[in-house]
């Protein structure tokens, strides 16, 4: 909303402040500045001037005038103008030498086209009126020669742009803007809706209501005579452009101008396009009609319309039909003001993508009490400004409301803030904004009319919402403030007009909490250690595209190409949500890889999206009167995908870098295995690792992770036909991982292991197997051969040559034995290490190599 | 008494002690290695060196005779043994300070063997947000990204007509009749926690939301907040003041305090608009005169989130009583809150994953 300063000023008696001290005061009643404009302060020397002499230049490309121009100075000006709208007698705008106009453009005297020019003849726009630069501006023929353009016109403003919430229809008018300052300042406000109306007898045009649920008041009036050509006065215009509104004709201008000041939307129909009585009601399947802008538009049931008997004839709050528009020729004019149901113009506007300064006002609520007022108004603006003549009688088809009454303890403001207002401060406030008062409790629910904002009002929650207490009052909110429903919309009042600013400042103490969770640390947990291990983490747009599938190569009964898919996505090309992290990684790696980084490690957690079997395709949406039962609740929980968090990481190039210390190591399969093994360390579980064939991994380097018989993921280098379809550098490396099963496996405490004080016996063993035995197989044979006695186990050489044949492999074991109670003897020690060997032997055919 | 028949031994006469003492601390001063000094221990001071011998000659002295003898002897090997003893540890130390200087290397050589990663910023302001509450007393709340329809609008007193619910503004799952939302805040965990935990509530909800907005410099489909909720007998806006002025402390440091100013917010009524103190230059840029502060564009505050006590309303849907029970509710996005706090300019570094944006952030933030 812009607010011309100058504008305010007409209906509140401000002292000499600022802009700045009128947005900043706006700001604190909760109307938030956005910005300030000032107009003509920086404009200087621009006067009016009367033509004297006018002689044509030839020889030019264009038409160029020399003029004499008599600017109230002891001689005439003598100045060059290359605009021909104009005559000798005519009284023009002059910026003369020294001068400047806006935009801190200084004028001077100069020779063009041969002559002396001293100073310039301006256009509109060259004044900062808008667009106009067609022809300079003639001005009235009776403004003072010499006179100072800026104070004549009134060119010196500031205009205060405010953000308006969607709670407070009445601040989309001056005379809602002005109310509050007015209140900020302690100042009068005087209401421009504050006029006396006269008795009306007889109707204008026929009109009646065919749905009280789409509009509960419809006001017509009519003018005859009114002569189209008539332009708007430069005031009207100046003030709709410094408003934000561009002006369009006489007739449309006054609707707009008194929907800025009282914030009552207009409409003005030709009267000879009208076509019998005009009915409000909603459309009818099938019906069409073809709005101002010249789309023609399929009207849903659910449309509030205006209509006579040849149809449609306006989409009621939104926009008007073509046909009974205003034109150039229309004399006879019906003015329509009305009150619509702000529920039903909100889903209209939104239907058909049409948000007009109309269904804006409209959505957010209108004061029921402005159409007989602002219908008076734009007719005799009409009459007076365009020399049409006010037809008698009015037309004015209502339902009959009964406004909402609510009751408060006085003391309820002073409990939602936490500090103490006096009676006579609540009271007052609230007559402030316009809320008649009384003493005791009658409450009562607003029946009849239409829906005046979006908020349910009555029912159930009356009862829930109302407060009891002792000093009952008992509230009558104004016509334009429809926002003001539940007791707690009157705290606010009295708080934001008493000031945020004044809320003391208290720290509740809150019971003690129990802190984070197992699953919370333990996520941090893997994230600083994913971090300390040379992992980065991105977060990436959890969208992807079934051509994800493909790439990834899965499987055609994979479930992971079981998505979600969005009915909106930003990008028809991902409009599914991602059932693995993946793809987002390998975008990231890549773009990494394509900014110059070679050796990139990145991981990510998050949620992936696995759509149940089964599932309903629709989650009810309940009502919200009380607390939904357990199974309503759990009919929601049915519909939603299961949302498990993952842990994924990728990575290329050197994991150990090469340098002045030799050479670094390639990532590879084993530390995309490590790092699902770092992970579960995290929480304190230890992987089983077995060899697995699982997309999008190279089939011979895929290591399935499990904790115990549970599947938690899976880890390797990718497939290179993977890497080939992403464009990943070779032997890009990835793990996948399953946080949400982690945590619900994770055990307990740690078990404090016992200390041995007695001395370590070490064996080592070669042991040979054939060459496909999982290195994890041997080893928990040795394990479990060796028994307690064993501390630890370790591999420490992998050997494959002629001396151990072919198709084979040697392992070589450091194995550590330790008893907690005694030193152990050499042939215990032996025995234990012939125990494991002789496992391995029978559970993978190892054999000892001899040495 | 023996019958001993004590005679004089040369060994032992006083100048031939101070001799061999004399010639015993030549010898050792002047090894001028360890090895030496070994030769003139054995030579000086050991089994076989003359002042050995010169004590075993004391026994045959006269009775009257041998504690002089013994006393003189004594003092020789004493001032011998010292000497050796000193010498030892000046050529050891010798060695010592020749040996490091020869294994001495050049510390400044680089060592980035295994570099190390980074969480992500967003990451770790979202922890420390939350931390900041759970030393309060708060607990940290969850819930899916992917809600009901009913969590993220309906419960949160946003009517059907909203224009927030249109699909211009919300991502819908399935079809727009689908009741089921890309959550557009982190408030339906608001909803959840007051349905499944027992009264008072204190929570604080970090997490990824969602809206329909393209990638550019200030906006991005996929963001963060952090909402609090706190619902307890006797909650006022002054608490909500004292809670966030205690929170911009933590993060801010001492006297960076909040401002309120009216706001709407469905879901909470009063509602505010929650403004943070300059933390830089602490509201001074905002007089004219003094020096422009670009955190806050000289304006003094920076806005930060929304607030407000939560609308009995939505207390209502979640069958909470709301003439027992009153709470104040706060939220904030974290992609803002990381521009102001770390100059980070553009949300498309936040997004990009580009390891040169996100590594000098570290493990906390």
């Amino acid at each position: 909303m812009k607010v011309p300063l100058s504008w305010l000023r007409e209906h509140v008696d401000l002292p000499a402040v600022t802009a700045h001290e009128v947005a900043d005061k706006l700001t604190a009643a909760g109307l938030k500045l956005e910005s300030i404009t000032s107009y003509g302060h920086d404009v200087k020397n621009v006067v009016v001037g009367e033509v004297l002499e006018i002689e044509e230049l030839t020889g030019f490309k264009k038409p160029i005038r020399h003029c004499k121009v008599e600017v109230g100075e002891a001689t005439p000006r003598e100045i060059v103008c290359g605009a021909t709208n104009f005559a000798v007698g005519d009284r023009v705008p002059v910026v003369l030498p020294g001068g400047v106009l806006p935009g801190g453009f200084e004028v001077g005297a100069r020779k063009t086209y041969g002559r002396l020019s001293e100073g310039m003849i301006c256009s509109e726009r060259e004044l900062g009126l808008g667009e106009d630069h067609s022809g300079i501006m003639v001005l009235p023929a009776d403004s003072p020669i010499g006179a100072d353009v800026v104070e004549l016109l009134g060119l010196r403003d500031d205009v205060i742009e405010l953000e308006i919430t969607p709670d407070i229809g009445y601040a989309l008018s001056i005379r809602g803007v002005a109310r509050e300052v007015a209140i900020a300042f302690g100042v009068e406000f005087r209401d421009p809706a504050d006029v006396e109306l006269p008795e009306e007898t007889g109707v204008a045009w026929p009109a009646s209501i065919g749905d009280p649920t789409a509009c509960d008041r419809f006001v017509l009036r009519e003018v005859r005579g009114f002569d189209p050509a008539t332009p708007s006065p430069f005031w009207m215009r100046l003030r709709l452009m410094r408003a934000g509104m561009r002006p369009v004709s006489l007739a449309v201008d006054v609707t707009n101008y008194l929907m800025l000041e009282l914030g009552q939307p207009l409409h003005a129909f030709d009267r000879d396009e009208l076509d019998g009585e005009i009915v409000v009601r909603r459309a009818v399947a099938g019906e069409r009609l073809e709005t101002l802008d010249h789309v023609v538009r399929d009207l849903d049931p659910d449309d509030i319309l205006i209509t006579d008997q040849s149809g449609p004839i306006s989409i009621a709050g939104t926009m008007g039909g073509l046909k009974t528009e205003i034109s150039d020729g229309s004399t006879d004019i019906v003015i329509e003001a009305a009150h619509f149901s702000a529920t039903g113009i909100s889903r209209g506007s939104r239907r058909h993508g049409l948000v007009s300064e109309a269904s804006k006002r409209f959505e957010r609520g209108v004061d029921r009490e402005l159409p007989l007022v602002a219908s008076w108004r734009a007719v005799h603006m009409l009459a007076e400004l365009g020399g049409a003549t006010v037809q008698p009688g009015v037309t004015h088809a209502q339902v009959d409301v009964s406004p909402p009454r609510i009751a408060i303890p006085v003391g309820h403001p002073s409990a939602v803030a936490g500090v103490t207002y006096s009676k006579e401060t609540v009271v007052a406030r609230l007559e402030q904004v316009g809320c008649v008062v009384t003493d005791g409790e009658d409450p009562a629910v607003r029946e009849g009319g239409v829906a005046p904002t979006g908020v349910v009002t009555g029912g159930a929650l009356a009862a829930r919402l109302a407060v009891k207490g002792d000093d009952m009052i008992t509230v009558t909110p104004p016509s334009w403030r429809p926002d003001l429903t539940d007791p707690n919309d009157l705290a606010e009042e009295v708080i934001r007009l008493e000031g945020y600013e004044n809320l003391p400042s208290v720290l509740p103490s809150a019971p003690a909490g129990a802190g984070l969770t197992e699953g919370q640390r333990l996520r941090r947990r893997v994230g600083r250690a994913l971090a300390e291990g040379g992992y980065v983490e991105v977060l990436s747009y959890p969208f992807f595209s079934a051509d994800d599938f493909d790439r990834l190569l899965l499987p055609a009964e994979d479930a992971r190409r079981h998505a979600v898919r969005l009915a909106n996505p930003l990008s028809e090309d991902e409009p599914l949500m991602r059932t693995t992290l993946l793809p987002g990684l390998l975008k990231t790696l890549v773009r990494n890889v394509g900014r110059g980084f070679a050796d990139v490690a990145l991981y990510e957690t998050g949620a992936v999206y696995r759509p149940r079997e089964g599932a309903a395709e629709v989650a009810p949406v309940l009502g919200v009167e009380r607390r939904p039962m357990p199974e309503e609740l759990a009919s929601i929980e049915a519909a939603l995908p299961d949302q498990p968090l993952r842990v994924a990481v990728v990575l290329t190039g050197e994991f150990e870098r090469s340098g002045w210390w030799g050479g670094g190591r390639q990532a590879s399969w084993a530390d995309a295995v490590q790092a699902a093994r770092l992970v579960a360390a995290e929480a304190r579980l230890e992987l089983s690792i077995s060899a697995d064939q699982h997309e999008p991994w190279h089939p011979g380097r895929c290591a399935a992770l499990y904790v115990g018989d549970t599947l938690v993921g899976h880890a390797g280098e990718l497939h290179p036909r993977v890497v080939e379809a992403y464009g990943l550098p070779a032997r890009t490396s990835a793990m996948e991982l399953e946080l949400s099963r982690l945590e619900a496996r994770m055990p307990g405490p740690v078990e404090t292991p016992a200390v041995s004080p007695y001395p370590v016996a070490t064996q080592d063993v070669a042991l040979i197997v054939p060459d496909f035995t999982p290195v994890a197989d041997v080893e928990a044979a040795l394990r479990d051969g060796a028994g307690a006695l064993l501390e630890s186990i370790r591999l420490f050489d992998v050997y494959v040559g002629a001396q151990v044949g072919e198709g084979n492999k040697s392992l070589a074991y450091t194995m550590r034995f330790r008893a907690p109670d005694r030193t152990l003897t050499a042939e215990e020690t032996t025995a234990a290490r012939d125990a494991a060997v002789a496992m391995a032997a029978d559970r993978v055919g190892a054999q000892l190599r001899s040495s | 008494m023996s019958d001993y028949d004590p005679v004089e031994v040369t060994p032992l006469h006083a100048d031939e002690v101070s001799r061999m003492e004399a010639d015993a601390l030549a010898a050792i001063k002047s090894a001028d290695s360890l090895d030496a000094l070994k030769q003139a221990r054995l030579a000086h001071a050991g089994d076989r060196s003359p002042i050995a011998l010169a004590n075993r000659e004391i026994g045959a002295l006269p009775p009257a005779a041998r504690a002089e003898a013994g006393k003189r002897v004594g003092g020789a090997r004493k001032a011998i043994n010292e000497a050796l003893a000193a010498r030892q540890a000046e050529l050891e130390a010798e060695r010592d300070a020749r040996v490091l200087v020869e294994e001495s290397v050049d510390v400044t050589l680089p060592w980035d063997r295994r570099p190390r990663g980074a969480r992500h910023p967003l990451t770790t302001l979202q922890e420390r947000i939350a931390d900041a509450f759970v030393a309060m007393g708060y607990e940290v709340a969850e819930g899916p990204e992917l809600e009901g329809e009913w969590f993220n609008f309906d419960a949160l007193n946003i009517a059907k007509d909203h224009p927030a619910r249109s699909d211009h503004d919300t991502f819908f799952v399935g079809s727009t009749e689908s009741g089921m939302v890309l959550r557009t805040q982190t408030s339906p965990v608001q909803i959840r926690a007051l349905l499944q935990r027992e009264l008072p509530v204190y929570v604080i909800s970090p997490g990824k939301t969602f809206r329909t907005d393209e990638l550019d410099a200030t906006h991005t489909p996929v963001f963060h907040q952090t909402e609090g909720l706190a619902v307890d007998e006797g909650l006022t806006m002054a608490h909500l003041k004292g809670t966030l002025d205690r929170f911009a402390e933590v993060m801010f440091g001492e006297g960076i305090t909040t401002r309120f100013r009216p706001n709407y917010f469905p879901f909470t009524e009063p509602s505010a608009e929650m403004d943070l103190k300059c933390f830089v230059c602490r509201g001074a840029s905002a007089v004219p005169g003094n020096p422009p502060c670009r955190t806050c564009k000289s304006e003094g505050w920076i806005e930060w989130g929304g607030c407000g006590m939560v609308n009995p309303r939505v207390l209502i849907a979640c069958g909470v009583d709301p003439a027992r029970y009153s709470g104040f509710a706060f939220g904030m996005g974290i992609e803002r809150t990381l521009m102001f706090r770390h100059n980070a300019e553009d949300m498309r570094d936040m997004v990009e994953g580009d390891v040169r944006f996100t590594l000098p952030f570290g493990m906390e933030i």
